[in-house]
């Protein structure tokens, strides 16, 4: 069973990447841009047959080593 | 006195702080981050480098070594634990530090060195330095901009947690001074029984003065006391 985890900063946490990545875009002209932030995705691959068990264990594969929860929040999909 | 240095696949100060603990009279000893036990610390070092490649976050892989389930028994049990750089990163990252360490702010790897006040002396790792002592110690990282909730921060200035901020020559604490963003201009903290200490500048690039200077030996040296 396939999913998603779509890693973001959470919104007090500075993100200077993301703010290098707007100007730039800026600069190039995309001038309606209003506001980017950077995060990270990762796609997981699960031996499970139940949804739930599944969606447990990538729960704890954030919680536990993907996702430092100081800094960041997760979202996950299944795919 | 005896020591621990861990190595793990990536580290690249453990030899400089085995040289500055052997000078110091540490009885030291380089432990691979896949041994599952520790022999007979008084101190343990988690050394500085890109442990990992710095894959994921910096630390994060680390943090989950065989080695570290080891440091945390032992650091619950009251053993001496320093972090340098890296090793702070890694200990942030398995909880026995508060906080993370962020990106740079300028999103610049800073290699130099900058001055250091000690706020707080009466600890096991400070002792023989002076309370607002200015010390010049090296930094070089990507990934130093210490960051933690308000409620946090709070608890760590109200707990006399921060040894160590970034200040100008003359001791004053501003944004000036402040090489990578860092809140408060924290440049290392302790844990709650400050038997832990996580630092980003390097004191053990810091004991000869033909190669630096010596700003870097008391850390060492207090732990003797």
């Amino acid at each position: 069973m396939k999913f998603s985890v779509k890693v973001t900063l959470k919104h007090d946490v500075l993100d200077p990447q993301g703010k290098v990545v707007k100007q730039t875009l800026q600069n190039m002209g995309m001038d309606t841009l209003i506001n980017l932030r950077q995060g990270k995705y990762f796609e997981i691959d699960v031996n499970e047959n139940e949804e739930s068990k599944a969606k447990n264990k990538i729960k704890e594969m954030c919680t536990k080593l993907l996702v430092n929860l100081i800094i960041e929040d997760f979202e996950i999909s299944k795919i | 006195m005896n020591s621990s240095v861990i190595v793990f696949p990536g580290s690249n100060c453990d030899r400089d702080v085995a040289v500055a603990l052997e000078k110091l009279q540490f009885r030291n000893k380089m432990i691979w981050h896949k041994e599952t036990s520790l022999p007979k610390s008084d101190l343990i070092v988690i050394p500085g480098g890109f442990s990992y490649g710095d894959y994921l976050r910096s630390g994060a892989i680390a943090g989950k070594s065989n080695i570290l389930n080891e440091i945390i028994k032992a650091a619950n049990d009251g053993c001496l634990v320093l972090g340098i750089c890296n090793g702070f990163q890694i200990l942030t990252e398995t909880g026995l530090l508060n906080g993370v360490l962020l990106r740079n702010k300028n999103l610049k790897f800073i290699s130099k060195d900058v001055h250091v006040k000690v706020i707080d002396s009466k600890n096991k790792f400070c002792n023989k330095y002076k309370k607002n002592q200015v010390l010049k110690l090296n930094i070089a990282h990507n990934e130093g901009n210490y960051f933690t909730s308000k409620d946090q921060l709070k608890e760590l200035e109200d707990k006399n947690l921060i040894p160590f901020k970034y200040s100008d020559e003359n001791g004053n604490i501003n944004d000036e001074n402040n090489p990578n963003g860092s809140l408060n201009n924290i440049a290392g903290i302790f844990n709650d029984k400050k038997n832990i200490l996580g630092m980003m500048p390097h004191p053990e690039r810091m004991v000869d003065k033909f190669i630096s200077n010596e700003d870097g030996t008391n850390l060492f040296t207090s732990l003797l006391n």
